[in-house]
């Protein structure tokens, strides 16, 4: 492979890698303090990505007011979907939460397909962003340089709430220990809500950029980037921030690579991600940068 | 504090009486007279039903065996799998590619040729029945060995995982599979026997498992791994013996319904026909044989009466139009409700048996509580 194409598909991974981290975080985070795989969590990336396409083309709004009204309704969203389907659930065992987020990740897709109609519908994208540049023979969209912009934006943003807040401090005690948390006068309940919120925005924003990035939208859209990131949360060691952007970023990146050294396992492509989440768990279940946690009897 | 004998009449009364007296004698004869008339009914329903009817019939026992195959390893052993489907669809596809007669096999495989000795074997239905059961379990046995490793929601997505694979895989290897295209003319073999005996002779199987001493490492298992462990349990051993069960009626089943579908591809075994199973096994009671069953018949019942809301129906005076999808929105808001209000599903961890029934138990007949 020559340099150009080397960097060219370097681009394109990591273009791809800062989505995949982005929506792997909020993985991450609900994994941290629940315990729990938030399967509905991919099914916000379509919800948010159908609310802009509806806000821009039915109540024509001008694109960033439904960019932000679409990020302020999933976030609710998240957060209404933790208060009506996990928080009855909290004393109970882990797979009814399990059970119940399946559930609600199935609703939200036939949802979608009952709201939206199960064709695929598609995406306008700005001439702007759409616009290729020529940087050192390699040619890139506006959009592959906006994505990891964005991401980058939103990770300064999350560490600075997270790690120099006080309900940054809170969320880390909670998924600490929850019931030393509560001891301390945590309300464990706020901050859990709290914590979905943060993850359905960047969910939100993950799937406006999804959606801009592949111009297509149907309601099953976001099964596959909604398994795929959680993987990168596990491969990255899940609970742990650095490690979910450090596992997007690999997943993807490793996702690109793949089919451009091997086109012959382009279609084996989806795949990838389940190979790595087997190996992650079978030979380092704790990821690249969890930390060993001992078994409590 | 004496509880209420309610005066009994007739035929209730006298078979509890009879029951009673020598339940040993009784309970077998009670269940032969089940079974007896369970047969009678599937031979006059193959006589009187319509196509569409006896189809329906057909799914319920095949949906019978694959929900207590899911519940065997998610319920009574408590390994929370998601990969059912990926085990249908290795069953499904043995089963076809076995039993297809070559002149069809070469109709499918236009783009593609088969593979050498694929494309001239025909086996007898019941033989590529097993045997895409065998290769069925013999993949839950390799899956099984690394994955049963792991406990709870990380169990659930490596299986997850693995199911996609296998779905992946099938879609990827067109001088096998035909690809994406899938196999179309399947010859369809299944009728009410066969699916009922798959049925009948699961839920047999899964009954005495249960009520060995398997079946109570099993539960063991569930309980309390480690606890399970201290008192001489294999763990691995017997998570791997329900495991690989289950994938092989997995497999069967995946066979049977090939052959009444008549035609298959791998976008059938997403997460979705999963999804549907673990419905049955979730509104049944996870760990109930009884619960399995009548869920199965319920939800296979009423995915059909719901076919209803997806046409477009027209009410003489007003015409409504159909909206595709809203089954699914039922069902996923139906096992979110079984989940947070009624967590025990229809029987929960009980089962209806004779000595509930008719046990020497005063008052209503109860549901029986399984030792």
């Amino acid at each position: 492979m020559s340099q150009d194409l080397f960097f060219q598909h370097l681009a394109n991974g990591i273009s791809l890698g800062s989505l995949y981290a982005l929506i792997a975080i909020g993985y991450t985070m609900v994994y941290g303090i629940l315990r729990l795989i938030n399967f509905a969590h991919g099914d916000l990336l379509m919800m948010a990505a159908y609310m802009v396409f509806y806000g821009m083309l039915i109540f024509s709004l001008p694109w960033w007011l439904s960019v932000i009204l679409a990020v302020i309704l999933t976030a609710a969203l998240g957060a209404g979907i933790e208060r009506v389907a996990y928080r009855p659930l909290r004393d109970s065992p882990r797979i009814s939460v399990l059970i119940s987020a399946i559930g609600v990740s199935f609703f939200l897709e036939n949802l979608g397909t009952v709201l939206f109609g199960g064709r695929a519908k598609a995406v306008y994208r700005p001439d702007w962003l759409a616009a290729t540049h020529e940087i050192g023979g390699v040619s890139i969209m506006t959009l592959a340089l906006v994505i990891p912009a964005v991401t980058i934006l939103l990770l300064l943003v999350l560490s600075y709430l997270v790690y120099k807040t006080k309900t940054g401090m809170a969320m880390r005690a909670v998924s600490r220990d929850y019931d030393t948390a509560r001891l301390m006068g945590i309300d464990v309940d706020r901050v859990i809500g709290f914590t979905f919120v943060t993850g359905s925005t960047l969910a939100a924003v993950g799937g406006i950029m999804w959606a801009l990035r592949y111009p297509q939208i149907h309601p099953f859209i976001g099964v596959m980037p909604g398994l795929k990131c959680f993987i990168a949360a596990v491969f990255g060691g899940i609970g742990n921030i650095p490690g979910a952007v450090l596992g997007g970023f690999l997943l993807g990146i490793g996702e690109i690579m793949l089919v451009a050294l091997f086109p012959d396992l382009a279609g084996y492509r989806d795949a990838f991600a389940f190979v790595i989440l087997i190996l992650t768990l079978l030979f380092r279940p704790t990821g690249l940068l969890g930390e060993k946690i001992a078994e409590k009897v | 504090m004496g509880k209420i004998t309610l005066p009994r009449s007739g035929l209730y009364s006298l078979v509890a009486a009879a029951y009673r007296r020598e339940p040993k004698r009784w309970g077998p004869m009670l269940t032969g007279a089940v079974i007896l008339c369970l047969l009678l009914f599937i031979y006059w329903a193959g006589r009187n039903f319509n196509p569409y009817q006896v189809r329906i019939l057909n799914l319920i026992g095949i949906n019978i065996g694959l929900g207590l195959s899911l519940n065997l390893i998610n319920g009574f052993t408590g390994q929370f799998s998601l990969g059912h489907a990926g085990f249908m669809a290795v069953g499904a596809y043995t089963t076809t590619l076995l039993m297809m007669p070559p002149a069809v096999k070469q109709m499918n495989f236009f783009m593609v040729p088969l593979i050498s000795p694929l494309d001239e074997i025909q086996l007898p239905f019941i033989v590529a029945l097993l045997l895409g059961g065998l290769v069925s379990a013999l993949m839950g046995f390799f899956i099984g060995a690394p994955v049963l490793r792991l406990r709870g929601d990380y169990l659930a997505i490596a299986t997850l995982g693995f199911s996609e694979i296998i779905r992946i895989v099938i879609t990827n290897i067109r001088s096998v599979t035909n690809g994406a295209l899938g196999l179309k003319a399947i010859p369809a073999y299944t009728n009410l026997w066969w699916s009922w005996g798959f049925a009948l002779l699961t839920i047999f199987v899964i009954t005495r498992l249960i009520h060995s001493s398997y079946g109570r490492a099993f539960k063991a298992i569930r309980e309390d791994e480690i606890a399970a462990e201290a008192m001489g349990i294999g763990l691995f051993r017997h998570k791997m013996l329900a495991f690989t069960l289950g994938a092989f009626l997995a497999g069967i089943g995946g066979g049977f319904q090939a052959s009444l579908l008549t035609t298959i591809d791998p976008n059938m075994f997403r997460f979705i026909l999963t999804f549907e199973i673990l419905l049955i096994v979730v509104l049944g009671g996870m760990g109930s044989i009884t619960g399995t069953v009548i869920a199965a018949t319920i939800v296979t019942i009423l995915k059909e009466v719901l076919r209803g809301v997806e046409a477009p129906m027209n009410l003489g005076f007003i015409s409504l139009p159909g909206i595709p999808g809203m089954r699914m929105v039922i069902f996923s808001l139906l096992l979110i409700l079984v989940v947070l209000f009624y967590r025990e599903g229809i029987m929960g961890q009980r089962e209806l048996s004779w000595e509930g029934l008719f046990g020497p138990r005063n008052g209503r007949p109860e549901r029986g509580v399984e030792a």
